[in-house]
C-alpha cells in the first residue's frame, strides 16, 4: 500500500464564513442604554386621609406650563438657574428652636424653608409639557439634592455621597459595608429627597 | 552568479492572508460576547432625552420596559401619529399596563418581585399627559420603582 499524504483542506473560505457571522452580529448588536434617573413613585393614596399640613414657606413650587416655560414660585426662571435656586431653598435653614438646622450653610432667611428635613419641592406639570423639558427639570432638582448630600458627606466622612454609593455597590470594597450603609442613611436623613409631584393640570 | 540572480525576481511577494480568519474570528468573538439581543422591536420613535444625574440599572432581568413615543413612519398609517405606548412588540393602551406588570411579576420568582424596576423609555417629544397616565397606572399596581431611561449628557441639551 502506498502511503498517501492526507489532502490539505482548503481554508481559504474560512474568512468568508467568519465575515458572514461577524456581519450578522454587527447588525444585531445594540449597545442598549440602561441608565437613567431613578425615582420612586408615591404609593396610591386613600381619598379619606387628609394631606399633611405644610407651611407655605417650606414648599418650593416648580411649575412647567404647556409652553415648556419654567415658573419657580410663580416667577419665570431659566433652567440653568434652577439648580442654584433649589440648593438655596433647601439649604436655607431659617428655622429656630426645634426646627433649627445646625449643618445648613444657607442665608437663614426666615421667609424660606426652616430645615432641609421639612423642605418640600413640589413639581407640577401640564399635560402638554414636553417630556424632554420635564426630564431636564427632574435632573436639575436631583442634582441639587446630590450637591448638598455630597457636601455633607465630604464634611462628615471625607468622601462624596456619590463615592459612598459607588463603594456600596462595589464587590471589591474592603471596608465595612454595614457601617457604610449606616453612613449613607445618615446623609439621606439630613437631606431627604422630598420631591412631590402633583397631578398634572388639564 | 545564477545563485544571486534567482532571489531577485522583480515582482513583490503576495501578502499572506492566512491570519485573516484569526483576525476576523477575534472581532466575531468580541461582538458575540458584547451583543445583547434586543428583546423588543421598536415600533415607535425613541429619541431619549439626556441627563447627567443617572444611575445604572445593573440587573437586566429585573427590569420591565415600557416604551412610548410617536409611531415610526412605517406604522403611522395604522397607528396614527399621536404618541402611543408599546409593550412587548405591540402597541398598547394605558389600560393594558396593569396586565403587563402583573404578567411580568408572575414570570419572576416570588422573592425577586420587590426588586423589579420599571424602565420608562419615552421619546423626548412626548407630552407629559401620557407619561402621567403611565405613572398613575404604575402607582395603582404598586410598581413604584421607576427609572426614566436617558442618554448621558447635559440636561441643557434637551431644550434645543
Amino acid at each position: 500500500m502506498a502511503r498517501r499524504a492526507a489532502p490539505e483542506v482548503n481554508a481559504g473560505s474560512m474568512a468568508d464564513i467568519a465575515f458572514l457571522l461577524l456581519i450578522f452580529f454587527l447588525v444585531t448588536t445594540t449597545i442598549e442604554t440602561d441608565s437613567g434617573i431613578s425615582r420612586k413613585l408615591p404609593p396610591p393614596q386613600d381619598e379619606e386621609v387628609p394631606p399633611p399640613i405644610l407651611k407655605e414657606k417650606n414648599i418650593f413650587v416648580v411649575e412647567l406650563n404647556k409652553n415648556n416655560d419654567l415658573l419657580v414660585e410663580e416667577t419665570p426662571m431659566e433652567l440653568k438657574d434652577l439648580r442654584e435656586a433649589a440648593i438655596k431653598f433647601l439649604d436655607n435653614g431659617g428655622g429656630a428652636g426645634e426646627d433649627a438646622c445646625n449643618y445648613c450653610q444657607g442665608s437663614k432667611d426666615p421667609s424660606s424653608s426652616d430645615n432641609p428635613t421639612k423642605a418640600v419641592i413640589s413639581l407640577r406639570n401640564n399635560r402638554e409639557t414636553n417630556y424632554e423639558t420635564y426630564i431636564a427639570v427632574q435632573n436639575e432638582l436631583v442634582a441639587a439634592y446630590t450637591t448638598l448630600r455630597n457636601r455633607e458627606a465630604q464634611r462628615l466622612f471625607g468622601k462624596t455621597f456619590v463615592q459612598m454609593e459607588k463603594e456600596l455597590k462595589d464587590v471589591n470594597y474592603t471596608g465595612n459595608k454595614e457601617s457604610l450603609k449606616e453612613d449613607i442613611k445618615k446623609i439621606q436623613f439630613l437631606f431627604p429627597e422630598k420631591l412631590s409631584e402633583a397631578e398634572p393640570k388639564k | 552568479m545564477s545563485k544571486f540572480k534567482k532571489k531577485k525576481s522583480g515582482d513583490l511577494p503576495a501578502i499572506s492572508t492566512a491570519s485573516l480568519p484569526d483576525i476576523v474570528f477575534m472581532l466575531l468573538f468580541f461582538f458575540m460576547v458584547a451583543t445583547v439581543m434586543r428583546q423588543n422591536t421598536l415600533m415607535i420613535e425613541n429619541r431619549l432625552p439626556t441627563a447627567d444625574q443617572i444611575e445604572k440599572l445593573d440587573k437586566k432581568d429585573l427590569v420591565m420596559y415600557i416604551y412610548a413615543g410617536k409611531p415610526s413612519s412605517r406604522y403611522q398609517a395604522s397607528a396614527g401619529s399621536t404618541a402611543r405606548i408599546q409593550l412587548n412588540d405591540k402597541f398598547a393602551d394605558v389600560s393594558d399596563i396593569k396586565a403587563f406588570i402583573l404578567a411580568e411579576r408572575a414570570s419572576k420568582r416570588e422573592e425577586l418581585v420587590p426588586f423589579l424596576t420599571t424602565a420608562l423609555k419615552v421619546d423626548g417629544a412626548t407630552n407629559m399627559g401620557l407619561v402621567g397616565d403611565i405613572k398613575k397606572e404604575l402607582r395603582d399596581v404598586q410598581a413604584l420603582k421607576i427609572n426614566y431611561t436617558t442618554r448621558t449628557g447635559s440636561a441643557m441639551d434637551n431644550l434645543q
